[in-house]
């Protein structure tokens, strides 16, 4: 790849997606567009960017977009943050929810397993009053197919899930484990650009987007931010990274790092 | 210092565990099989094992029920460490009183998840 080819990706991604990609990182640019290259039947990835710049495909440049879009998580990641929201925020937020319902959404959800750290732990401990709705979201159809199967290999499922909760969620399945169905249709799934209007996805009590604004332009960031607080009920919570904080004022920190309560005046115009 | 005993019949496999607890702050024996690792139990009880379900003379459950019958054996925490990746298998040796499990091949990230699962980091 040339300077001007990671240029180019770079300004793909920050454009379509509000992504923050450094053309100078030749590595991470070459490592993520790999697959995709290998996967389209291009010889390399340097022609793979040609044919997104010359032909005008829609469906490769958004192919290119989701694959620089970074997509690791892990099962209860920061697991003081999970047993926070368990044990102090639902219950609050179910008791004050008029209809009994809390909605949960998990956004930038890759393969799955944060929105899943959920279900387990509705299902171990379920909420005292009302009933809670799971919904997940990512940039990438690729990521959404792999966490709708929710097969996961046994590195994936050692990072952050206790071995009890392996035996009581998961199956075997060849060489990898399956989380079971009853676990698995808990959750609704959904193809969502942060940078794209977001009001037809709903309201939400909790929004998770942990280590997902931190990889977005500053630009990005402040819009995806106002539209995330846009779609908060009034005191609802934002669950951001441990160390990321909300790109905009009027929301109160929870005592758990990256956790963050709406006030009453956060919601602001997109 | 935190000690933990490692039990495992595979000399790579106890060099690569002895680095990674190291690196944790524990000071670290090693045993190749059951035998030898209930005589280091008998000398010294560790805070922590980690154990090989799969081994020759002894298997990894069978020095568990025996650890648990010598004086202060219920108080180390053990984490089973094994190839064996059937839930069965891995659901047995959490019965038998195992705090965690850990399915080989391992890294870094596993094992202190782990010993933070099992209250060790």
């Amino acid at each position: 790849m040339t300077p001007e080819d990671r240029a180019f990706m770079a300004e793909l991604a920050a454009t379509r997606a509000g992504l923050a990609i450094d053309a100078e990182k030749a590595y991470l640019i070459e490592s993520r567009l790999g697959p995709v290259a290998r996967r389209e039947s291009y010889g390399s990835v340097a022609d793979l960017v040609e044919a997104v710049r010359s032909r005008g495909d829609e469906r490769l440049a958004a192919a290119c977009v989701e694959a620089l879009a970074p997509g690791e998580t892990r099962f209860f990641r920061d697991r003081a943050v999970f047993e926070h929201l368990w044990r102090e925020i639902v219950p609050q937020l179910a008791r004050r929810s008029p209809d009994g319902i809390l909605r949960i959404w998990s956004v930038g959800c890759g393969a799955g397993q944060e929105v899943y750290s959920l279900a387990m732990l509705q299902a171990e401990t379920p909420a005292p009053t009302g009933r809670v709705e799971l919904f997940a979201s990512d940039l990438s159809e690729r990521l959404l197919d792999r966490a709708r199967a929710g097969l996961y290999s046994s590195f994936e499922v050692q990072r952050g899930l206790s071995a009890r909760q392996l035996v009581r969620h998961f199956e075997n399945r060849d060489e990898h484990f399956q989380l079971a169905k009853r676990i698995r249709q808990e959750v609704r799934w959904r193809c969502v650009n942060l940078i794209e209007d977001l009001t037809p996805v709903g309201a939400f009590d909790v929004v998770l987007c942990r280590y997902v604004l931190n990889g977005f332009t500053d630009s990005a960031r402040r819009t995806a931010s106002v539209k995330l607080a846009n779609l908060l009920t009034p005191c609802g919570v934002l669950v951001m990274g441990e160390d990321e904080r909300p790109a905009l004022e009027g929301f109160a920190a929870e005592p758990i790092g990256g956790v963050f309560r709406r006030m009453d005046d956060a919601r602001a115009a997109a | 210092m935190k000690t933990c005993l490692v039990v495992d019949d595979s000399r790579v496999v106890r060099k690569v565990a002895r680095r990674l607890l190291e690196d944790r702050g524990f000071a670290v024996a090693e045993a190749g099989d059951g035998m030898e690792g209930l005589a280091w139990c008998r000398a010294m009880m560790p805070d922590l094992v980690l154990l090989e379900a799969s081994m020759p003379l002894m298997s990894g459950l069978e020095f568990l029920r025996r650890l648990r019958l010598e004086p202060g054996g219920r108080a180390p925490k053990v984490i089973f460490c094994s190839a064996e990746a059937d839930l069965d298998r891995i659901r047995e040796a959490l019965d038998a009183g195992a705090a965690e499990y850990i399915i080989k091949p391992f890294d870094g990230d596993i094992v202190a998840d782990k010993l933070a699962l099992a209250g060790m980091a």
